[in-house]
């Protein structure tokens, strides 16, 4: 069996009145890229800030590397990557003041690695970071969390508001250090169609709770979309097991369902309806039917 | 090799690569004995995870596509051939489901459709 890189038990955050995450449990196991979705404010800044002992779990464990990062921070943070949507950077140094500041904390800092990320961002050594626009300041962030190959790259919205080709790098580093063996990667993002190009794993986190944590494959397993034909116009609108959004008027409906999809054309069989078509959802349909589509 | 990768489609990405790369090979733009990219370069290239990219290589060998010679990459198949012929009519099966379908739905006939081919296939040798 596969040790797991990252392992959160029931861990629970109130920041006063609100609750931040609610008894979230995921593992990601070595070797994988294990993407964090939800919408703003959902919760995955708070979890990451645990993952990187910037807070400590008050209710539940975290453990990452089997550590407490909160215990144990050089055990942690000296095998973490980590780059955040704010790409919180030294302002006043130049790039190669960041670099040679990022390799005075690790001993594995590969140097000539540093240097040909630098050369493929086209960053100019010579260059201020407060002058950096903000596609160079992601390129900059993602050089000083990649140059010592660290065993868990840990990603906070990493794409948010930049351009398709810092997207592109971003993404790249994601496939390349998986690429590498033995090495982890787990990110966030609210765009779920770079999520599902590039993850082995996704957990979705909507409010605080965990809405599903399962392997890639499973998830999209595990939901269809029917195109149902009726005789005559139901009387009401359909209704099947698992179902989580539904469209459509007169004859036709469309539904997105979770759960097995045999039994599902078993349920609309038994209403009368013939299944037109059956398509396995995007995840950002999933997505979108789990977080909006709870009223049924 | 040009491989497009579209995560909006419901296909699995695997699968992408599985039937793009069998109708290079069933089109000849890929032969027997033609080398693929590792599993890492492909990865890269396509900015998908690479173990996406082993599944669909993995898949494609056990169908007799590709071989793994070892320590050397993956190539086609010298048995490519014939299984490529297979191919061409699985790929074109496809292609004519989907024809007859829409035929169906806009309510033409077999007979329609048939003569509908041959005009368009003698408009096609005139250019």
């Amino acid at each position: 069996m596969r040790e797991n890189v990252i392992e959160v038990r029931d861990l629970t955050r109130r920041f006063r009145t609100v609750t931040a995450l609610d008894d979230v449990t995921i593992e990601a196991p070595r070797g994988v890229v294990f993407g964090l979705v939800g919408e703003n404010g959902a919760g995955k800044t708070t979890l990451i800030k645990h993952l990187l002992g910037l807070l400590r779990a008050k209710t539940g464990s975290v453990r990452v590397f089997g550590l407490d990062p909160v215990q144990d921070p050089p055990g942690v943070l000296s095998r973490v990557g980590y780059l955040s949507e704010d790409r919180d950077l030294p302002d006043w140094m130049r790039v190669w003041e960041l670099m040679r500041y990022t390799r005075a904390f690790y001993p594995d800092w590969d140097e000539g690695y540093a240097e040909e990320l630098r050369k493929t961002f086209q960053l100019d050594p010579e260059a201020k970071i407060k002058e950096l626009s903000r596609g160079q300041k992601a390129h900059a962030g993602l050089l000083v969390a990649l140059a010592y190959r660290p065993d868990l790259l840990l990603l906070d919205e990493p794409s948010s508001g930049l351009d398709p080709v810092v997207r592109r790098d971003i993404l790249e580093a994601i496939v390349r250090t998986v690429a590498d063996e033995g090495r982890t990667v787990f990110f966030s993002s609210h765009l779920l169609d770079e999520v599902e190009r590039v993850s082995d794993h996704v957990a979705m986190i909507h409010k605080g709770s965990l809405v599903l944590s399962q392997s890639l494959d499973a998830v999209k397993e595990g939901h269809r979309i029917f195109v149902l034909d009726f005789p005559e116009p139901p009387a009401e609108p359909p209704r099947l097991p698992g179902m989580l959004s539904r469209k459509g008027e007169g004859r036709e409906w469309v539904l997105l369902c979770r759960g097995d999809p045999v039994e599902r054309k078993r349920a609309a069989a038994a209403l009368g309806a013939r299944i037109v078509e059956e398509t396995i959802p995007t995840l950002e349909e999933i997505f979108v039917a789990r977080i909006r589509g709870s009223g049924f | 090799m040009r491989i497009r990768i579209s995560p909006r489609d419901g296909v699995p990405i695997y699968l992408q690569i599985v039937k793009q790369v069998k109708y290079l090979v069933a089109s000849g733009l890929l032969a027997p004995g033609d080398q693929l990219p590792t599993v890492r370069r492909l990865a890269s290239d396509l900015l998908v995870n690479p173990n996406t990219v082993a599944r669909a290589y993995r898949r494609l060998e056990s169908e007799g596509v590709l071989v793994t010679r070892r320590g050397s990459g993956v190539f086609v198949s010298n048995a490519g051939s014939p299984l490529a012929g297979i191919q061409k009519k699985k790929i074109l099966s496809e292609r004519i489901d989907v024809l007859l379908a829409e035929a169906r739905q806009m309510g033409i006939t077999l007979d329609e459709l048939v003569r509908l081919l041959r005009k368009r296939d003698k408009n096609m040798k005139k250019k």
